[in-house]
This record gives structure tokens, C-alpha cells and sequence, in this order.
């Protein structure tokens, strides 16, 4: 029993650690060149912010659409260390700067704010990140203003991103399953009820608010030091939705999901690169497709789990195996149903044996 | 021994009085019916007790052997620590979380570790979690759902759904717990059964009961004490007996004409 229970823990890590090194031997044999790196870093900066905002907007409820300004902060504070400490340290230094003043910002908005729901909720969020990249316009002395920061060195490698991506997805993770995180869970569900039984619902929302806007921090560090280059029109409100359709997509309260559907949308809009023109318009078709096929998200609430695999191929084996019979009598019907009456009735009876 | 004692309780919403000058005292491990025709003002008084409105004015105590703490404008969750628990008149169960689930989240104010071991999983966090599920199937027992607490909250039958919402409310360990018309849209069999899971768990966790509930059959039975609001103001107090004899609790209930017939 207890070696069954080790194996199974260690089966998440070590599949994490034989990702990372097969990634990285590619990136080393330059098989992933510089093209798909960009990509793999959009990947998991998308799913750092995608992961935390589902724990505000999926699992605890509050509908935030200010995530970039939280993102902006990050991105900021991060840039502006390593402009003055160039060094891997002052990297580091500026992701945890940043994550720490993004998670005050967000203590700093949550309080006022989460007395709000729903709609409200979500045109005040985006009202104060609109406050904070205009500040960070006017802050022309430190920000450069709308011209934007240029960084000479980059820090954020594949080893950075991993890390970094693992850290957010775990720790979320973690605190979801924990008692703290059903209390949140508790206040999407039912609000009244859940003061009802004890939890702190104002506690609850500010902390999952913050806890959010320190991984939105922690992705904009990462983004300002792996792109180079950042102006505050980059986290405007099309930032935001641009994450809240990652999370909606992937389905709210399902963390796998968010993952997948960072991961897809960042694989779709680079694939329909080669289609400039009409890039954002098939972009929302087939967002609206997805949607449609899958109102609930692709994973809906739930979690990607070993069972659901072994589910999920049990039946793709079943569909295949009755697809040649399916072809069969589809094609059946197709040739001999071309006029003859007796055609027809082979083919329906065709149908009947598939 | 006194356990909640209300004095002068008033809310009025605006130029209504929902619940005026109520006094109510409900002493250590009695049963305690609060009735009344619709709308004369139980559920506000509910609302009160646990936190859900502040009362315009009076006072409501809660007492800890001879210690006593007044409650009154105090935010729910605070009141629901200090060990008042409750159940709504129209149910409102986590609908969409599993039956063990609606149970756990109720006993979040016993965990016992912090934001750290939360997020990194520590010795201590499986500790209390497996403790916290443990005690959670406990008390599921007492309510035969341990077999389906994996089931969502919603696809419990309706009766079920009943039972589960005061199991829930007990995993918070109240002192006194307070029943919203628990026999509402429930069969007669299935009240019966209900009056024997409140004998049992009143039993089990030492408890005080106050219990709003429209079936007469069921607070005649059960209830060792009766209070009678009627328009906000509380109009009778005494044994079911003497309310049942009570003329102006029949004047409230059937009208003026009812006496004379």
C-alpha cells in the first residue's frame, strides 16, 4: 500500500522532469528554434496568468477583468530592478518585487471593490487597471512614459519558465484543494450560505484576489524579461480579455483547462500567422465554434486525471473500432443507393448489419 | 440556564415593522418552536439571531455558561463561530459540490493549519484533511448519506437534501442550532423521520434547538416550548398546550369568527 501510494506521487514529478529535459535537448539541438521558443514562452506566461485568474473568476467566483494591470505591475517592476541590477539575481529580485506589489495592488483594489458582484465587479476591476496603465504613462520620469522600457538582457530561458509555470500551476493547485481553497470554492456557490457557516467571505475573495494578482505579477516579470520590451499599451483592456477568453475557454474552475487552452489558443494564432489578413477573424470563429461544441469550456470544471485518460481512450478505441463498419455501410448506401429500387433496400439492410 | 436571550428586538425595513420589541429566551438544551401565521416575521427574527440583517434596535446575548456576549450586529460567519448554526427555509446547499464537500467546507473554522501548509501541501495539512473527512463521515452517518457522499448536492433527493443541509450546519459544532421550516415540502413519512433525526442529533451533540415550522403536527410533538409572532410582536409563550388553547394564537391563525364559531 504504501509503495503503490509513493509510486503514485512520484509518477507527476517525473513526468514534469522528463518534460523539461526532452524541451530542453530540443532547444539545444535547435529542433525548437527561436520561433517556436517565442511561442513556448507565450505558452507559459499564458498559462500563469490564465491559472491564476481562474482562481478569482473560476473557483472563487469574482469577476475580474483587470488581470493585465495586475500583469503590467509585474512586468514594471521586474524591468525597472533589472535595469538597475543587470544580473540574474536582479531577476529574481524583480520577479518576487513584482509579484509582492502586484499582490498589494491587489489587496489595495480588492477591499473597496469585492463588496461588488458580478457585472459590477467586472467594469470596476477594469476601470482600476485602466488607472494603472495610465499611470504608468504619466510616471514618465520612472516609466519612460508611453515609449516604453527597453531591457539589454534577456534572463527568462526555458529553465525559468518551467520553473516558474510548474510554481504557479502547483502552488494554485495546492491551495484549491486545501481548506482555504473551498472556502472560496464555497463563495462562488453560494455567498449567503457559505457566511453561514463560518467562512469570512470579504476574507476569502481578498485573498484569492491576491493570491491572483501575485501570479499575474509574477508573469509580467516574466514577460518584460524574456520580450525585452514593454509599454503600458500592452496591458490594456484587450490584455485582459484576452486572458478571460483563455480561462473560459479551458472551462472556469478547471486549472487542466486552462493549461490546454493556453497552450491551443497560443498554438492557433501563431499557426494562422501565415494568414495575416483575416488572422483575428478566423481567431473568432473559432472561438465561437469551441464555444459552441463546448459550452462549458473544453474541460468544463473538471480535472485532467489519470482515470479520465484511461476513460478517453476506451472510448476512442470503441469509436474506432465501429468506424470501418460505419464507413461500410456509409459507403454501401453510397453506391448502390444511386437510383435502383432495389439498391436502396440492400443498403438500408446494409446499414442495419454495420 | 439561559443560552440566547433577545430583548426589545426590532427591525424595521423602512416604514415596516417586520419584528418588533421582541423579547425571547431559550435556556440550555431546550427545543423551542417559533410559529406564526406567513409573514409575521420568524424568518427575520432567524436573520437577527444569525447575522444576516443588524436589528434597527435591542439586543441579542449569547451565553457561555454564566458569561455573556452580546451577538447583535456582528457579520454572520463571526456569529456562526460563536456557535450558532442554521438552515434555510428555501435550501441552499453548495448545489453544485459533492455531499462531503458541502460537509467539509462547514468545518473550515476547526482547521487548524495555516496559508503556508496549505500551499505546500505540509505533514500537517494531511493531518487535518484526513481528520476533517474522517469527522465528516462521521456525521454523515448519523444521517445515512455516507453511502452518497460523492453524489453532487443537487441530485440528492429532495428529503435528503433536507438532512444534509443540518448536517451541514452541525459540522460547525454549534451550541444552538436554528431549523427553517425543516419539514417544508416533505411527505409525512418523511417528517417522521425528521422529528427522529432532530431527537437524535439534539441527543448526540448536547444540542439547543429553535425551530420555525408551519406543520402543527410536528411542533406539537416535539417542541417543548412555543413562541406565537404575529405581525412582528410576539403574542403567546408556553407549553404546545397552552398554545393550543391560546385564544389569541386561534384569533391569528383562523381569525376573529373562529372563537365565536
Amino acid at each position: 500500500m504504501v509503495k503503490q501510494l509513493n509510486k503514485k506521487a512520484l509518477i507527476k514529478p517525473l513526468a514534469l522532469l522528463v518534460t523539461f529535459f526532452i524541451v530542453q535537448l530540443l532547444i539545444q539541438f535547435n529542433i525548437i528554434n527561436y520561433y517556436y521558443q517565442d511561442i513556448l514562452a507565450t505558452i507559459c506566461i499564458n498559462i500563469i496568468l490564465a491559472v491564476s485568474l481562474n482562481l478569482i473568476t473560476g473557483f472563487t467566483g469574482q469577476f475580474s477583468l483587470g488581470h493585465a494591470g495586475f500583469m503590467s505591475i509585474g512586468a514594471y517592476a521586474c524591468a525597472l530592478t533589472i535595469q538597475r541590477v543587470p544580473t540574474v539575481y536582479g531577476f529574481i529580485a524583480g520577479v518576487i518585487l513584482g509579484a509582492m506589489l502586484a499582490a498589494f495592488a491587489g489587496l489595495l483594489v480588492g477591499l473597496p471593490t469585492l463588496r461588488l458582484k458580478g457585472d459590477y465587479l467586472a467594469i470596476a476591476t477594469l476601470g482600476l487597471s485602466e488607472i494603472i496603465r495610465v499611470m504608468f504613462i504619466n510616471l514618465d520620469s520612472i516609466t519612460n512614459g508611453a515609449a516604453g522600457l527597453y531591457l539589454q538582457y534577456r534572463f527568462v530561458n526555458w529553465f525559468w519558465l518551467f520553473v516558474l509555470t510548474v510554481m504557479t500551476v502547483v502552488l494554485i493547485s495546492n491551495f484549491v484543494k486545501s481548506s482555504h481553497g473551498r472556502a472560496c470554492i464555497s463563495i462562488r456557490e453560494d455567498e449567503i450560505a457559505a457566511e453561514a457557516v463560518g467562512i469570512n467571505t470579504t476574507k476569502y475573495k481578498v485573498m484569492a484576489f491576491m493570491i491572483g494578482s501575485f501570479f499575474a505579477g509574477v508573469a509580467g516579470a516574466v514577460y518584460a524579461s524574456y520580450f525585452y520590451f514593454i509599454e503600458p499599451n500592452l496591458f490594456g483592456f484587450s490584455k485582459s480579455i484576452d486572458i478571460l477568453v483563455v480561462v473560459v475557454l479551458g472551462g472556469l474552475g478547471s486549472l487542466s483547462g486552462s493549461i490546454l487552452a493556453a497552450a491551443v489558443l497560443a498554438l492557433i494564432s501563431s499557426f494562422l500567422q501565415s494568414f495575416a489578413a483575416i488572422r483575428m477573424v478566423l481567431y473568432a470563429v473559432l472561438l465561437i465554434l469551441i464555444m459552441l461544441f463546448r459550452p462549458g469550456g473544453l474541460m468544463g470544471s473538471r480535472e485532467l486525471s489519470v482515470a479520465m485518460l484511461v476513460e478517453l481512450r476506451k472510448e476512442a478505441i470503441a469509436w474506432l473500432k465501429a468506424m470501418p463498419a460505419k464507413v461500410l455501410s456509409a459507403v454501401r448506401s453510397i453506391t448502390k443507393g444511386t437510383g435502383k429500387h432495389g439498391g436502396d433496400k440492400s443498403a438500408s439492410k446494409g446499414r442495419f448489419e454495420g | 440556564m439561559k443560552l440566547l436571550e433577545a430583548k426589545k428586538l426590532t427591525k424595521s425595513f423602512g416604514g415596516l415593522m417586520a419584528v418588533s420589541k421582541v423579547n425571547m429566551v431559550i435556556n440550555q438544551g431546550e427545543l423551542v418552536g417559533l410559529i406564526g401565521p406567513n409573514g409575521a416575521g420568524k424568518t427575520t427574527v432567524f436573520n437577527l439571531i444569525t447575522g444576516m440583517y443588524a436589528p434597527t434596535s435591542g439586543t441579542i446575548t449569547l451565553f457561555d455558561g454564566s458569561h455573556g456576549k452580546t451577538i447583535h450586529g456582528l457579520k454572520p460567519h463571526k456569529i456562526c463561530n460563536a456557535g450558532i448554526a442554521r438552515t434555510f427555509q428555501n435550501i441552499r446547499l453548495f448545489k453544485d459540490l459533492t455531499v462531503l464537500d458541502n460537509v467539509r467546507i462547514a468545518m473550515h473554522c476547526s482547521v487548524k493549519y495555516g496559508l503556508l501548509s496549505c500551499f505546500l501541501h505540509l505533514p500537517r495539512y494531511r493531518r487535518d484533511e484526513q481528520r476533517i473527512i474522517d469527522e465528516s463521515i462521521e456525521l454523515l452517518k448519523i444521517f445515512n448519506l455516507d453511502g452518497k457522499m460523492d453524489e453532487l448536492a443537487r441530485n440528492l433527493p429532495y428529503g435528503e437534501q433536507r438532512h444534509l443541509e443540518i448536517a451541514r450546519a452541525l459540522a460547525s459544532r454549534p451550541k444552538l442550532l436554528l431549523l427553517d421550516e425543516p419539514a417544508a415540502g416533505v411527505n409525512p413519512a418523511e417528517t417522521a423521520q425528521l422529528s427522529e433525526i432532530i431527537r437524535k442529533v439534539r441527543r448526540l451533540f448536547n444540542l439547543t434547538i429553535l425551530l420555525i415550522e408551519h406543520d402543527m403536527s410536528l411542533v406539537m410533538k416535539i417542541c417543548e416550548r412555543i413562541y406565537v409572532l404575529d405581525f412582528g410582536s410576539v403574542i403567546a409563550s408556553g407549553t404546545p398546550d397552552e398554545i393550543k388553547s391560546n385564544e389569541r394564537v386561534i384569533t391569528a391563525y383562523l381569525g376573529e369568527d373562529a372563537i365565536d364559531a
